[in-house]
């Protein structure tokens, strides 16, 4: 049965991204660890971070993907598990700092003792074990996607009715979550983390075995997009995308199909964000901004919509780009280039950098031999 | 009845003590300056009461030369005499320089932290005599406050002779303050004050009353408790008022901000999301005609909104036309593209707004016709707020009437129901579509010289509007404007509703959750379009 999907899911280019991912995820560390500093290849821990990061950001890129490439839900408001995650890491985080917290309380993280609280609310019982914490990464996410999916795909929200709607939800919970009586530390959120299962965040190893989980991460939740969209289900899912009342009227109850494949993509979400926490050492209500939620979507976009490595590579890409101009003197141009690229992306290359590769291929295959292909090369556009 | 009784007995007893009274005061400043002259505490004191009393023009002159210790008196020549900061001598009771050398026992009269009181309590209330009713008013408010019992004599004189309706009733509260906190006033006096203050019915008659001093007689106590809990009905229900109306305030600014989306979206079925961003271009607009008017001509200024009304809608309603026809045009039949190309724009002007003026919040300026607010009953209404509703009316107004009666209107409508009909009965639906962008565009422009009077013109202005934009959309759907204005309004009004229980941010996330409830009755909004518009 898992052969079965395995070798359904693995085509070459799939097979080969998880390969250049795992290099990838075994090179890096070694190039930090092994090598000595003064090495030409040695790669400084900064930059393990820096791509421990954008693996991250890959993670969440890749959960947009899942849901707008294949099934045709742009969702706004993706920030908003992912940050949702990345509190749940962070309250387990927070409760590891114990006594060595400034106001050295063995219960209360610091900001409450600050806010002159006196118990722990009961939202943050249970956050001192790994293994609450993690579960909670998914859990809280996917939850609430449950919840609001359930209402809105009833309702048959669709279309920019629906992106509208998800961008409204990532507002209202920054607006929440800026509050300090909300009880996530408020303005500042949460930092000044200690450790991680015992290991302390800061040192070069923890740094370096959680970019590469980060890396696994993307490999497992590449795998488990490609088993889905290469399934029967995902063949439903492609159709909803592309003629959601067709699909109904076949008889696909349209709702369940979106629920689900919403629900699994607002856990993934909320995965990349614990990961992403513990090595940005800090998470605040700013996550949830619409505008980081809509810059997610844009990697998609720019990697290639419906083309899963495609997400990766964008996210990659887009964020490179964003270190490079912000550190620089080019730092005030940056929006224009953001904007730029949403715009030029949509107009010019609506398929996506792996998406346009694969159009070519295609091409050069279809002229190569006269006999036409019908594999799934490409995404059509769908609304 | 029993009121306006109760304030006849009150105006008669304010009258009939303010004639006793003048004439017992009646004594001339002379003689009331006569009592300086001992050095002794007690006759400063009432010294200091008779020439407030006094009503003579000179009384304020002596009153603060004693505050700053500059009265001078000599016992020999039973005189008083003002020495001003030169050391120069006038007497204090005319006015004038004294006529040869300065007395020989001249010395300060003294003063001591109780007369300190007596002598504020006195400027103020020589204020109640003041020939400005506004200063009258603010005097009338003090002592209301105050309580200064010692304030009652040229409070009567005062109510004596107020012409002015407000600040007579000002005064009479004032007097009903003084008499509830004095130990020795009558019953029935006090059962009246509290009357009057009950009519006062706000936050301080409020307070007034439940602060009332121990030796209260239990009748006036039990009257002073029916007029809290009248007063404090009253008070929710002014304040129920005063939250309608800043929801009708929120309201009509989020129906300027939202209508232009509206129409967008329900022509070409795209969101703009760089919808807010021509909302801040007008609030900028202005700006800059504000500060070409300041540099040229300050004496326009209070034409500078007559201005930059049209400025704005042709600036924001080009913008939106160069949009369509770059970008947008392309997108046809790609909604969701289409909200990331115009969030990209968004990113696109705000920078650019950005390093054109600065990130800071600019200066922009109420011109004076809009500027102030007025007292309606209990709630305090500013003439910004009520121009934004009047202007936010007035464009409604106008956009129905274009849809309704113009050859333009026409087209959008059809357009709007179907579009490939339109197109083969020979609608040029690309120009449409490009009108109508500009139009929407315009409109928001429009809405940023109003926004401008009421929120900071920053880059980051559009922003703070858009989501509720949105989400006034959603709600009152795009089949037909009255859609926006309802929802515009209701979602106002369930704002400032919410807010005072909830806290803005609970509010926000409660009204964000009762739209997602309602959507899932009407997936479409309120107004929604039926027929076969609705899966083209």
């Amino acid at each position: 049965m898992t052969t079965h999907i395995l070798i359904r899911s693995l085509d070459r280019g799939a097979t080969l991204f998880l390969i250049v991912i795992a290099a990838i995820a075994i090179g890096v560390p070694l190039l930090n660890l092994a090598l000595p500093e003064s090495s030409a290849f040695h790669v400084p821990t900064y930059l393990v971070s820096l791509f421990g990061k954008y693996a991250c950001y890959a993670l969440l890129a890749l959960s947009i993907d899942l849901i707008w490439g294949f099934c045709g839900i742009l969702s706004l408001g993706h920030g908003a598990f992912f940050a949702l995650g990345g509190y749940a890491m962070g309250m387990y985080l927070m409760r590891q700092i114990g006594t060595r917290g400034v106001y050295a309380d063995p219960i209360l993280p610091d900001f409450m003792v600050f806010l002159n609280w006196k118990h722990l609310p009961v939202y943050w019982y249970g956050f001192q074990y790994f293994s609450y914490a993690a579960l909670m990464v998914v859990l809280v996410p996917g939850a609430l996607a449950f919840v609001f999916g359930w209402f809105a795909f009833r309702s048959r929200v669709t279309g920019v009715y629906l992106s509208i709607i998800t961008q409204a939800l990532t507002f209202a919970l920054m607006l929440g979550f800026f509050r300090n009586n909300f009880g996530f530390g408020g303005n500042n959120g949460l930092t000044d983390f200690k450790d991680i299962l015992g290991f302390n965040v800061q040192a070069e190893t923890t740094r370096v075995v959680l970019f590469a989980i980060s890396c696994l991460a993307i490999m497992l939740g590449f795998l488990l997009c490609r088993a889905i969209v290469t399934s029967k289900f995902g063949k439903v899912l492609i159709a909803i995308r592309d003629a959601e009342s067709r699909t109904r009227f076949l008889g696909y109850r349209v709702e369940s199909y979106k629920l689900v494949v919403f629900t699994l993509s607002a856990c993934m979400a909320g995965i990349a964000g614990a990961l992403y926490v513990p090595q940005v050492g800090i998470i605040n209500p700013s996550e949830f901004a619409p505008g980081n939620s809509i810059e997610a979507v844009i990697w998609v976009a720019v990697g290639g919509r419906g083309t899963l490595t495609g997400a990766v590579i964008g996210a990659v890409l887009v964020n490179y780009a964003k270190t490079f101009f912000t550190s620089g003197a080019l730092a005030p141009y940056w929006l224009f280039m953001l904007g730029t690229l949403f715009i030029a992306v949509t107009l010019l290359l609506p398929r996506g950098v792996v998406g346009t590769m694969r159009h070519w291929t295609a091409l050069r295959r279809d002229r190569a031999s006269a006999a036409a292909e019908d594999g799934v090369t490409e995404p059509l556009p769908a609304e | 009845m029993r009121l306006s009784r109760a304030c006849l007995v009150a105006l008669v007893l304010a009258f009939g003590l303010a004639l006793g009274c003048a004439a017992a005061h009646a004594a001339s400043l002379h003689d009331a300056l006569a009592h300086f002259t001992t050095d002794d505490f007690s006759d400063t004191t009432a010294g200091i009461n008779e020439v407030a009393a006094s009503g003579d023009p000179r009384a304020e002159a002596i009153i603060r030369a004693l505050q700053d210790g500059q009265l001078m008196f000599s016992a020999e020549r039973k005189a008083v005499y003002i020495k001003d900061e030169s050391g120069k001598l006038t007497d204090a009771a005319t006015g004038q320089a004294i006529a040869g050398d300065a007395p020989d026992d001249l010395d300060n009269v003294r003063i001591n932290n109780r007369l300190r009181g007596v002598l504020d309590a006195a400027l103020g209330g020589l204020t109640l005599l003041a020939s400005d009713p506004g200063s009258r008013y603010e005097a009338a408010q003090a002592v209301f406050k105050s309580r200064e019992a010692s304030a009652l004599p040229t409070l009567e004189i005062a109510i004596a002779k107020e012409q002015d309706p407000r600040v007579k009733r000002a005064l009479l509260e004032a007097r009903a303050a003084v008499i509830l906190f004095s130990t020795d006033a009558k019953d029935e006096d006090k059962l009246a004050a509290v009357e009057i203050v009950r009519q006062r019915g706000d936050q301080e008659a409020l307070g007034l009353l439940s602060s009332l001093p121990a030796g209260t007689p239990a009748p006036v106590m039990k009257a002073a408790t029916a007029a809290i809990a009248a007063i404090n009905n009253r008070l929710v229900l002014w304040n129920a008022v005063q939250n309608a109306w800043y929801g009708v305030s929120l309201g009509s600014v989020l129906l300027l901000a939202a209508i232009g989306l509206a129409i967008t979206f329900g022509v070409m079925g795209v969101i703009n999301m760089a919808h807010g961003e021509m909302v801040m271009v007008g609030a900028y607009v202005t700006f800059v005609v504000q500060e070409t008017i300041r540099t040229r001509d300050p004496a326009l200024f209070d034409y500078s909104l007559a201005i930059a009304i049209p400025l704005s809608f042709l600036v924001a309603g080009c913008i939106g036309v160069l949009i369509e026809r770059c970008i947008i045009r392309f997108l046809y039949g790609r909604p969701l593209e289409t909200l990331l190309a115009t969030w990209g724009l968004s990113l696109i002007l705000q920078q650019a707004v950005r390093t054109t003026f600065g990130p800071n919040n600019r200066e922009v300026g109420n011109p004076s016709w809009m500027s102030g607010a007025f007292d309606a009953g209990g709630i305090t209404i500013t003439y910004n707020r009520l121009w934004i509703i009047c202007f936010a009316l007035a464009v409604f107004v106008a956009l129905l009437a274009l849809l309704r009666f113009t050859r333009f209107g026409l087209e959008m409508r059809a357009v709007t129901q179907n579009r490939v009909m339109a197109a083969s009965m020979g609608i040029r639906t690309s120009r449409v579509d490009a009108l109508t962008f500009g139009l929407g565009s315009g409109i928001a422009g429009m809405a940023g010289v109003a926004l401008s009077q009421i929120d900071n013109v920053s880059p980051n202005l559009g922003q703070g509007y858009i989501i509720d934009s949105f989400m006034v959309v959603v709600f009152g759907g795009v089949g037909n404007l009255w859609g926006t204005l309802v929802g515009s309004f209701v979602l106002g009004e369930a704002n400032k509703f919410l807010e005072p229980y909830a806290g803005a941010v609970l509010g926000k996330i409660a009204i964000l959750v009762l739209i997602i409830l309602f959507i899932q009755k009407r997936p479409r909004g309120m107004f929604a379009l039926k027929g076969r518009a609705v899966e083209a």
